[in-house]
């Protein structure tokens, strides 16, 4: 009688809501897992560009939305990731130096790499707090642009180096073709699977430690520093851990970003790509893995859409034709949105649609 | 030992000019405890006004006209955007400067394209010989126009009441509030202060030697970074220490490039950062900033 009792209390909602969940992450893996047999290489890159920002999104969000400690130099680790991963997994054919390892294991290398470096930065990390860190982490953008400048054994300085592709069990993930269910499978196909593998593993782990005891930690420490420090969290080795752990996310997302790309080049990693992941994860919604994943998405295919679609949009030309390029176009828009959803949407896109059920009062200070 | 001198004068001028945007920074830090991402884009701002008023209407009016331009900029930052978020957390606050820094810089870097526009100014590439050492005159222009303006500067924040308010707002805005502090002038002045005094800078970032202004010159604005955080965020002092450090630092890697030839081309850029990172490590809160008390 009184579990009766107890069933009926609870609105009927909360029992339904957990097999509607199912079902829309199940109708949601089984679409992400049939894409590549439907959608042509321009869009697969487009979402292997999404998927890798996502992992280098949830690192960062975990470092700033979760922790409170804005960092700058993401694009730093990206490129140690990126970078290592040539180094390890090249054999040395270009000229330049490579230990050729095997792929899988240099992945795992280039991800431990970055967050070695991270983890050097860690006595400026685990003491400078929020915004400071933020400015000190320019810092790693200046000296990473020197290394993959004048490093050439290492990176090829300003040409970059070709990445060597990715091979797992007797599969290489390049652009020869493999035929699947009469659908052609070249490397960005092969790769989304890669990707979503990668990208699944990486929520799941962030997901795991933002619900575990260091999560709490985390957000005690960005909610009010010296009462987490007074409760028994050690802040600075807190702060110091999450910096690497971020660290290693950036270094995952550079080998990703560089196995779709095929080639690195130093360019790529300056502040402006810095400044792109902070977009993300305030745009999609700090502290949450979701948020990152939205925010990143939202980021990253922008530009790819308006180029795209440039002739069919208004506004909106194509590069050197004087007007308004994609690339510009996405900025004005995402720099737009920065400031939109700061002002009117704290909490970021997620957190839209999950208003209505938890109905928290954003911006608690201090 | 000329050729120090040269690079120690050269440097101490260009540290000036760091000085100057630190200020900016370390004055809306200081009034709304925000981190400003958005100066160098100020900066670019100011300078853009100059670079295309001053062949119509000459080189000083065009200079008032982009101070004015920087700062109005500053105070509209402030008003449509700031205001409206104030009481967040600090980190989302700077991501928000670093959203409105987005915007602007893409909007001046398209127009800006990939010319090089000059400033007009009236020193050009004349260059005073004092014995073995030989000074541009723009760098000479450079220090007395910063030196002049930190003290006013200076002078202003402790004897004025503009000064006086700014300072009981940045010790405690409760109670400056209380005592009819008006907080959101106060931090409107402070933004429309910062981009005055990033425009000034823009002029002399942009002078000769330099080519002239142009894309990269928002990156030469990244330099007052380190200048404010090595001085310590929420100390003036610290910001002319810490722009001076920089200057000098810069100057110094430079001009003995050839003999730091390990270290890899193009030191210069990255000398501060690395000054920047040993002060850190030891004095986490800058050379000349407050640790501050926390009570609770």
């Amino acid at each position: 009688m009184s579990d009766l009792l107890a069933t009926q209390a609870k609105p009927r909602r909360v029992l339904r809501r957990p097999a509607a969940r199912t079902c829309t992450a199940a109708a949601g893996a089984l679409l992400l897992l049939a894409l590549p047999f439907y959608l042509d290489r321009f869009w697969l890159q487009a979402g292997l560009f999404a998927m890798a920002a996502a992992i280098g999104a949830i690192g960062i969000n975990l470092l700033t939305g979760a922790t409170g400690q804005l960092s700058m130099g993401h694009a730093f680790f990206l490129a140690v990731g990126a970078y290592s991963y040539c180094v390890f997994a090249a054999d040395g054919g270009d000229g330049l130096t490579g230990l050729g390892l095997p792929t899988w294991l240099a992945v795992v290398l280039a991800t431990l790499v970055a967050g070695g470096a991270g983890g050097l930065f860690s006595p400026i990390a685990g003491r400078l707090r929020g915004p400071y860190l933020g400015i000190a982490t320019i810092a790693l953008i200046f000296i990473g642009q020197h290394v993959l400048f004048n490093a050439r054994d290492l990176t090829g300085g300003f040409n970059g180096r070709d990445v060597p592709p990715l091979s797992l069990f007797g599969l290489t993930f390049d652009d020869r073709e493999l035929l699947v269910a009469n659908v052609p499978f070249g490397s960005a196909e092969k790769l989304w699977y890669a990707g979503l593998v990668l990208l699944l593993g990486g929520a799941l782990f962030a997901r795991g430690v933002l619900r575990g005891r260091p999560g709490r930690a985390m957000n005690a420490i960005r909610d009010h520093r010296i009462a987490a420090g007074v409760i028994g969290v050690p802040v600075a080795r807190y702060r110091a851990a999450v910096f690497v752990l971020s660290s290693m996310y950036a270094g995952l997302a550079g080998v990703l970003l560089a196995l779709v790309f095929q080639r690195t080049v130093p360019d790529y990693f300056g502040i402006t790509l810095s400044l792109e992941y902070l977009a993300m994860i305030v745009i999609g919604g700090l502290g949450s893995v979701s948020g990152a994943v939205v925010g990143a998405a939202f980021v990253s295919l922008l530009p790819q859409l308006l180029t795209r679609y440039s002739d069919a949009l208004p506004l909106v030309s194509a590069p050197g034709t004087g007007g308004i390029a994609p690339g510009e176009a996405s900025r004005y828009l995402y720099g737009a949105a920065i400031v939109a959803v700061v002002l009117f949407l704290p909490g970021g896109l997620v957190r839209v649609a999950a208003r209505r059920r938890f109905g928290r009062k954003p911006g608690e200070e201090r | 030992m000329s050729t120090f001198a040269e690079l120690l004068l050269n440097g101490i001028s260009m540290g000036s000019v760091y000085a100057l945007i630190a200020l900016g920074f370390v004055v809306i830090f200081r009034a709304t405890e925000v981190v400003n991402f958005a100066h160098a884009s100020l900066l670019l701002a100011g300078g853009y006004v100059t670079a295309s008023l001053h062949d119509d209407i000459g080189f000083w009016p065009a200079l008032l006209a982009g101070i004015a331009g920087a700062a109005l900029i500053g105070a509209a930052v402030e008003f449509l955007v700031m205001r409206r978020a104030r009481g967040g957390d600090h980190s989302v606050l700077a991501i928000v400067t670093i959203g409105v820094d987005i915007l602007l810089t893409t909007e001046l870097t398209r127009r800006l394209g990939t010319d090089v526009l000059a400033l007009g100014d009236p020193w050009g590439d004349a260059v005073l010989t004092l014995g073995p050492i030989s000074l541009a005159h723009t760098r000479i222009a450079a220090f007395v126009a910063a030196a002049l303006l930190i003290t006013v500067f200076l002078l202003a924040f402790r004897y004025t009441s503009w000064g006086v308010a700014m300072r009981a707002a940045a010790e405690s805005p409760e109670t400056a509030a209380l005592m009819g502090v008006r907080l959101g002038r106060v931090s409107l002045g402070a933004w429309a202060v910062a981009g005055g005094l990033a425009a000034v800078a823009a002029l002399f970032l942009t002078v000769f030697p330099t080519p002239g202004l142009e894309r990269a010159t928002s990156l030469a604005a990244f330099k007052a970074f380190p200048a404010a955080i090595l001085g310590g965020l929420d100390s003036t002092t610290g910001a002319l220490v810490g722009g001076l450090v920089v200057g000098v630092t810069e100057s110094l890697a430079t001009g003995y490039q050839s003999d730091l030839a390990f270290m890899g081309r193009g030191l210069g850029d990255l000398a501060p950062y690395l000054v920047m990172v040993a002060i850190l490590l030891v004095r986490p809160a800058g050379l000349f900033g407050t640790k501050e008390p926390a009570r609770v």
